[in-house]
């Protein structure tokens, strides 16, 4: 490919470079700030404004939020709903998306426009509240679960994935007299390891950012996942002391910023951790390709 | 009825296919199969959209849908002669386009931008950063500003007041509402789109490129005349989603965003529907304030799609 060496496009791709390094910086200032606040104490961070590499290591705050049962419970809630709502949900998603791409199947333009119109319009919060209340969900996991249990994009993505892939598979399985769920789980499903695992990790980390629908429908403190403790101690208890200034130097206790900085690495790191398998598994052309189709 | 006339008459359908009971009886698996999904939209996305006449109704959770009485339009009247309703129908509203002339063109920005650059590992590490706050949830990224803008030892202030200015008060004073969401929004959300619609340039041919620069064409007008054109598909379906999007999803972002100082400028909606509704147990009004809601944006999304067909584009449905 020829390149354009001339000055023009070179100072083109100068600026672009750096303005483009500028963005990434950006992004993840806030983040790596959070997260070296999280490990410093009182005296450095009223000290320097901005920690990248704290010069004072403390695990203050650290101790600080895991000395109750409060924060550790949440984590463990959210742990739950995400390992359980994750599977629940990819068993509803992969089967009826695998149904939806047979032709075969009656009434299969009819559903998908039903699905699709879900995108579109909504009952709402009120009505959607007096369903899972009726159903008895409340104060339970599987108000965290259930209502949440199929997302209508990833269910199409899911359905373009199975349609793209070649009949010719299913029409050999067929003569050798397999049927369709031996078709799904020995065929179908080895083969759309990516789509699957990227649309796992999509629900997985839905599942661990709830909180809207915990404090919709759960009162029980005790179960509450890891972002409502969050919100409780940032932004609600941010909102109180929002306009304070001058504090006193404490020797004892880690300030109000290290322990919220804390509490938001404990509700972050796990995504974190599982970004770059998401990384790796996204097809960025099959799942493109789902999207337009 | 032969197969003739069920060709005739539903053009659509394969010659010769059989009725449904013999259909599920060959097939009896894949109709099992999409069983439970069609069980959860059904019992979670319709049950609540039939169970919106409600709205219509003076609803009494211990009646129940069928024994409460029926009203008519007395909370849509309400609705419209509420003092407040103008308010959030306007802060509905801008925030609405705020978020789509401010925050839409930003990832069509960063992926041209990255569509230029050759350097491939460079390209790999920016676009990794730049994606990941799009899995952070909401409580995180507004977390996250909180303790960055916080007036008692927020990085930002404290480097305002290095700077030689008075602190600010970001998270209380009204007037630094939207410009705080759209910013959080911005952060998040740019990721996402960039992916898509770097994929979007990548399937472009190169020559085209070589045509142009052969013909004299520099860079930019490179990006004019070759990348935006072949992306306009995926603009127009991006933008499609998004304007569905914003008045749904905008409801969590916002509720964490809202506290009494900037409560004129913030309620929406969505805000309101769940004040009125689960704090203040309205159940029937507050129904009629998000059916509206819901209401107008599906209204939005079908005069954008049609619009979008005007012009010769696909929909998105």
């Amino acid at each position: 490919m020829i390149q354009d060496k001339s000055w023009g496009s070179r100072l083109f791709d100068g600026i672009n470079i750096a303005l483009l390094a500028l963005v990434g910086l950006i992004t993840v200032l806030p983040f790596i700030h959070v997260l070296a606040g999280s490990f410093t104490t009182t005296a450095e961070l009223a000290r320097k404004q901005l920690v990248l590499i704290p010069t004072e290591f403390s695990l203050d705050a650290y101790r600080y939020i895991f000395s109750t049962s409060t924060v550790i419970r949440s984590i463990g809630v959210s742990v739950y709903i995400t390992v359980v709502g994750t599977v629940f949900s990819m068993l509803l998603t992969v089967l009826m998306a695998f149904g939806l791409s047979k032709k075969t199947l009656r009434g299969r333009q009819t559903i998908m426009f039903l699905v699709v119109f879900t995108m579109l319009f909504n009952g709402g919060l009120i009505p959607s509240f007096i369903v899972v209340k009726s159903l008895g969900l409340i104060d339970s996991y599987g108000a965290l679960i259930i209502p949440s249990a199929m997302s209508a994009f990833n269910l199409i993505i899911m359905r373009n994935f199975f349609q793209n892939l070649p009949d010719g598979l299913e029409e050999s399985a067929k003569i050798d007299g397999a049927g369709y769920w031996s078709i799904l789980f020995r065929i179908v499903i080895p083969l759309s390891m990516p789509a699957i695992a990227t649309i796992s990790l999509f629900y997985a980390v839905n599942y661990w950012n709830t909180y809207f629908q915990a404090v919709m429908y759960i009162n029980d403190a005790a179960k509450w996942p890891v972002q409502v403790i969050l919100r409780q101690i940032v932004i609600l208890a941010g909102a109180l002391t929002a306009d304070t200034t001058g504090w006193a130097t404490e020797d004892v206790l880690p300030p109000a910023q290290s322990i919220k900085m804390a509490v938001i690495v404990v509700a972050t790191v796990p995504i974190l951790i599982v970004y770059p398998f998401l990384q790796k598994h996204f097809a960025k052309g099959a799942l493109l390709g789902s999207i337009k189709g | 009825m032969n197969s003739a006339n069920v060709q005739a008459k539903y053009p659509d359908r394969l010659s010769g296919q059989e009725s449904l009971v013999k259909s599920v009886i060959k097939h009896g698996a894949l109709y099992l199969m999409i069983v439970p999904g069609l069980l959860y939209f059904i019992i979670f996305k319709y049950l609540p959209m039939f169970g919106l006449v409600i709205a219509f109704e003076d609803y009494k959770p211990y009646k129940g849908i069928f024994g409460s009485e029926w009203v008519g339009f007395a909370h849509f009247e309400r609705l419209f002669s509420e003092p407040m309703f103008l308010t959030i129908l306007f802060n509905t509203l801008t925030l609405f386009f705020l978020n789509l002339v401010f925050c839409f063109p930003v990832p069509i920005l960063l992926a041209l931008m990255l569509n230029e650059v050759r350097q491939h590992r460079f390209k790999r590490v920016i676009q990794t950063l730049v994606y990941i706050p799009h899995f952070m949830s909401w409580v995180i990224i507004v977390s996250i500003s909180f303790v960055l803008l916080s007036m008692d030892r927020g990085l930002i202030n404290e480097l305002l007041v290095a700077a030689g200015f008075d602190k600010v008060n970001f998270l209380m004073n009204p007037d630094w509402m939207r410009p705080t969401y759209i910013l959080q929004i911005i952060w998040r959300e740019s990721g996402w789109g960039t992916i898509i619609f770097l994929a979007a340039m990548a399937s472009i041919d190169p020559e085209q490129y070589e045509a142009a620069r052969l013909d004299g064409a520099g860079r930019f007008r490179q990006i004019w005349h070759i990348t935006l054109p072949s992306i306009r598909s995926v603009i127009v379906v991006l933008l499609l989603l998004k304007i569905g999007d914003v008045l749904e999803v905008g409801f969590e972002h916002i509720f964490l965003l809202l506290n009494a100082m900037n409560r004129e400028v913030g309620e929406v909606f969505d805000t309101y529907v769940y004040v009125a509704g689960l704090q203040q147990g309205q159940f029937s009004y507050s129904a009629a304030v998000g059916f509206f809601k819901s209401f107008v944006g599906l209204v939005l999304v079908m005069a954008a799609n049609w619009l979008s067909k005007k012009f010769g584009e696909e929909g998105i449905y």
